[in-house]
């Protein structure tokens, strides 16, 4: 007879999702190991495959004697219903094991618009959500991930925190947690020794006090000794560390489906709104014969015949012609695609996407942010309009006629006239593809899209209000009635989910009550548009007298103690101030390789100089 | 061509049609054995599969179709290193220069597995028999052009019905499988619409041999 999982895996939607058993997954004798991780990404399949991090990770933690780890996505919406319906709780793919019965529940959280999945992961996995709710040694949950520069939402459900890149801390939690289950620790004793590994931050054992207007009064350590600030962690010597060449290949289609490889690690930008630009630092970078060397043998493993080498910004690495000048005769050889996303428009990568041979002419595609000069210097977007039309002129007489631009509304300082320079800066590329498009037949087509700005912390604009739904709607229809031209197709993102998001990205404990409340009444995959309830959030900020504004169009005071704080992601607090005064005098911060910014990062370095 | 014969069970039993033609070509690049691409801007590895299969089926009998680029190796070489790097439950029976062309292929035997979670009800065989033996059968089909009535008697060859145990009978069926084909669960269709009382809880099919219109197996 067939059992109730497999039955209900055929009445759902691509049900290869759930089942396991790809190339390159990692199986081992359970009476073998010790201690059981479950990897939980808090999003689909489709998605938490296509993370690196997440793919970094298994391997380190798999690579450990006794310790087998495994992965868990979040359902789809038919199949958590049809879990529901059968009372079957969620399970990993290796082994189809019931999460409930691992020793540790590790989340990877990039996103925030993630969080109502963590919940509801754990909700489907019948383990209880509150850290005070699961005693003992069992289902200790741990998370990690980029939205843990501010963990405060999630602590109450989280037992700690891993800040920083996983590569080394992860190991040594992990071997920490095998030594205290086979001396039979409570669940207190591992939390003690656990916290003293650098990057690991407990929130249970400290208390956060607001003040009568509701901000963050103090944080009191409620244990003895305890530190006060966390930093993350980081791998200094990215050659030597340890990079999963044997990946994962997905049996069923997933949204990066082709091998990838980081380039570097953080950015010498400094992009003012950006946080993977200034909480991804010190910039370190790994060598091309290194890199070039994990490309084949990722490439011969997993049979893939496309490969992407990544990075915060492609262009910046320093070994990119040298790395490609090899890759590329290699890729020809064994007819496999480079792509190489993250160019800026230089003349070097010109030359290269023209070697690339993409052959689908697919389009260009720019983020200047902001519609002036003046705004974009004040975020410090370098990126200049001469640099644009540069680049579509070549691209334009070469055939190319498709090109994306995104901005940015709501940037602090914002004007309707740096909204309208938008529709001026398309207008100008219009006006260059009448003048020198050659494949005028085909006709134009430029796609403009527009994100609601979302203070990030641990950005120079941490502090910033952002600015309210109705205002962020009244400048995109302004923009809308100046973008008139039969080639323009303009898409703005609703700022029902981006004000959520920045609730989150700045929120503090009060916050934990707020996401129960919503998993309970349904929230769940909020990413997805098909899932997102706003009516949902509305009401458990209600019920719970929680005042989503505080966080968003408030904005914070300098002077404020900020509820991440106590995190330290190697930039420093003077530095971010520093880096607001500019904004606000429009003045531009030179990248990092013309002349140390002092941004503090590299202070976190012992072995290795920063690559800026 | 040269034609690989494979079997497609347990966990795989998932992986859709389109899925599995991209697990086949990478399967092929981690065997070392380069295959011919496709044209077209971006040329694919090129590899057919004989019969596209609903996902949920399991086969004992699946045909895949290739060109090796270049290179010569012997079927049997061929097949150890597919199978070294194939999933679980994919796996390759034998390889070899494919002589006769695949619109030949005519029949298919398959299984299905009637799963009766409160045991097989009383006369099953018979009733199942008799709509089988009736003259017409009309069942609905979803197509890309809407849900349209076919009879699938003229596509049932040969049937049989055995019980496994008490809970799960089996029919064993040969079909048309091209030009008409029929799906095998629209003979589970048929049951559900004409005999509700014999809805079965859960149904599996399962592909057990290819044949020619002469009956003789397909390779």
């Amino acid at each position: 007879m067939t059992q109730l999982k497999e039955r209900l895996l055929l009445s759902v939607q691509k049900p290869a999702r759930y089942t396991g058993g790809e190339w390159g997954e990692v199986q081992k004798d359970p009476a073998q190991v010790r201690v059981r991780v479950a990897f939980a990404f808090p999003d689909t399949y489709e998605i938490g495959m296509s993370n690196v991090g997440m793919r970094i990770l298994y391997g380190v933690m798999n690579r450990m004697e006794g310790v087998w780890c495994e992965r868990v996505f979040t359902p789809w919406g038919d199949m958590e219903e049809a879990m529901r319906a059968h009372g079957l709780p969620l399970w990993t793919l290796e082994s189809q094991t019931p999460v409930k019965e691992f020793d540790m529940i590790a989340f990877s959280v990039g996103y925030e618009m993630a969080y109502s999945n963590i919940l509801n992961m754990l909700r489907l996995s019948g383990v209880p959500l509150r850290s005070s709710e699961r005693k003992g040694l069992r289902n200790m949950v741990f998370a990690g991930g980029v939205c843990t520069f501010n963990p405060e939402p999630f602590a109450d459900f989280v037992d700690f925190f891993s800040l920083g890149e996983g590569e080394e801390v992860t190991v040594e939690i992990v071997r920490l947690y095998d030594r205290a289950k086979g001396e039979d620790w409570s669940k207190e004793q591992f939390l003690r020794e656990v916290a003293k590994i650098p990057g690991v931050y407990v929130p249970s054992f400290y208390r956060h006090d607001y003040n009568p207007d509701g901000t963050l009064k103090a944080v009191v350590p409620l244990v003895d000794g305890v530190p006060t600030v966390h930093r993350k962690r980081i791998v200094e010597d990215l050659d030597s560390a340890y990079f999963p060449t044997k990946m994962i290949v997905p049996s069923t289609e997933i949204v990066h489906d082709r091998g990838n490889l980081e380039l570097f690690r953080g950015c010498i930008r400094g992009c003012r709104f950006c946080q993977a630009g200034f909480s991804c630092r010190p910039v370190r970078r790994k060598s091309p014969e290194v890199l070039y060397r994990q490309a084949t043998e990722l490439i011969e493993y997993s049979g893939n015949n496309e490969i992407t080498i990544s990075s915060l910004s492609t262009s910046d690495y320093r070994g990119l012609k040298e790395l490609t000048e090899k890759l590329l005769p290699y890729c020809a050889q064994h007819r496999i695609q480079l792509s190489v996303p993250s160019l800026r428009a230089d003349n070097f990568s010109r030359e290269l996407m023209d070697k690339l041979q993409t052959a689908r002419k697919s389009g260009l595609t720019f983020a200047p942010e902001a519609g002036t000069q003046r705004l974009r210097d004040v975020i410090n977007k370098n990126l200049t309009e001469e640099e644009i039309l540069h680049t579509c002129e070549l691209a334009f007489s070469g055939g190319w006629s498709n090109v994306k631009l995104y901005f940015m509304l709501g940037l602090p300082t914002e004007t309707d006239e740096d909204v309208l320079g938008i529709a001026e800066l398309v207008y100008k590329v219009i006006k260059l593809w009448r003048e020198c498009g050659t494949n005028r037949k085909r006709g134009l087509r430029v796609h403009v899209a527009t994100a609601y700005f979302v203070p990030k912390p641990h950005t120079p604009f941490q502090w910033e209000k952002q600015i309210t739904p109705e205002e962020y709607l009244r400048r995109c229809k302004l923009l809308k009635s100046h973008l008139y031209s039969k080639s323009v197709e303009y898409d703005y993102h609703s700022p029902d989910l981006s004000r959520l998001e920045a609730v989150f990205a700045r929120g503090d404990r009060r916050l934990g009550p707020v996401i129960e409340t919503a998993v309970k009444k349904g929230a769940r995959l909020d990413g997805w548009d098909e899932y997102f309830n706003k009516d949902i959030w509305e009401e458990a900020f209600r019920e719970c007298g929680v005042d989503p504004d505080f966080y968003t169009v408030r904005g914070y005071g300098e002077e404020e103690l900020l509820p991440w704080d106590a995190i330290d992601v190697g930039v420093t607090k003077k530095f971010l101030q520093l880096e607001r005064r500019r904004a606000y005098a429009g003045k531009i911060t030179p990248d990092c390789r013309q002349g140390c910014a002092g941004c503090g990062a590299n202070r976190m370095l012992r072995e290795v100089e920063c690559d800026a | 061509m040269l034609r690989a014969l494979f079997e497609k069970t347990g966990r795989a039993v998932y992986i859709s049609h389109l899925d599995l033609m991209r697990l086949f070509q990478r399967a092929f690049q981690r065997a070392g054995l380069p295959l011919t691409h496709g044209q077209g801007f971006n040329p694919r590895p090129f590899v057919s599969i004989a019969l596209p299969m609903s996902l949920g089926m399991e086969s004992r009998c699946e045909l895949l179709e290739f060109q090796l680029d270049g290179v010569e190796v012997p079927g049997e070489e061929i097949c150890r290193r597919l199978n070294d790097a194939l999933v679980e439950g994919v796996r390759v029976l034998e390889v070899y220069e494919g002589e006769r062309k695949l619109k030949y292929l005519s029949l298919l035997r398959c299984r299905l597995t009637l799963e009766y979670d409160r045991g097989i009800p009383e006369g099953a065989e018979d009733q199942i028999d008799a709509l089988f033996r009736r003259e017409r059968l009309m069942v609905e089909k979803k197509g890309k052009n809407g849900t349209v009535e076919q009879d699938i008697l003229p596509m049932l060859k040969q049937w049989k019905l055995e019980r496994l145990n008490p809970q799960e009978l089996a029919l064993e069926a040969l079909i048309c499988c091209q030009n008409p084909a029929l799906n095998p669960m629209q003979l589970e269709a048929a049951i559900r619409v004409y005999l509700p009382g014999l809805s079965p809880d859960f149904t599996r099919c399962c592909r057990l041999e290819i044949y020619d219109s002469e009956q003789t197996v397909f390779r």
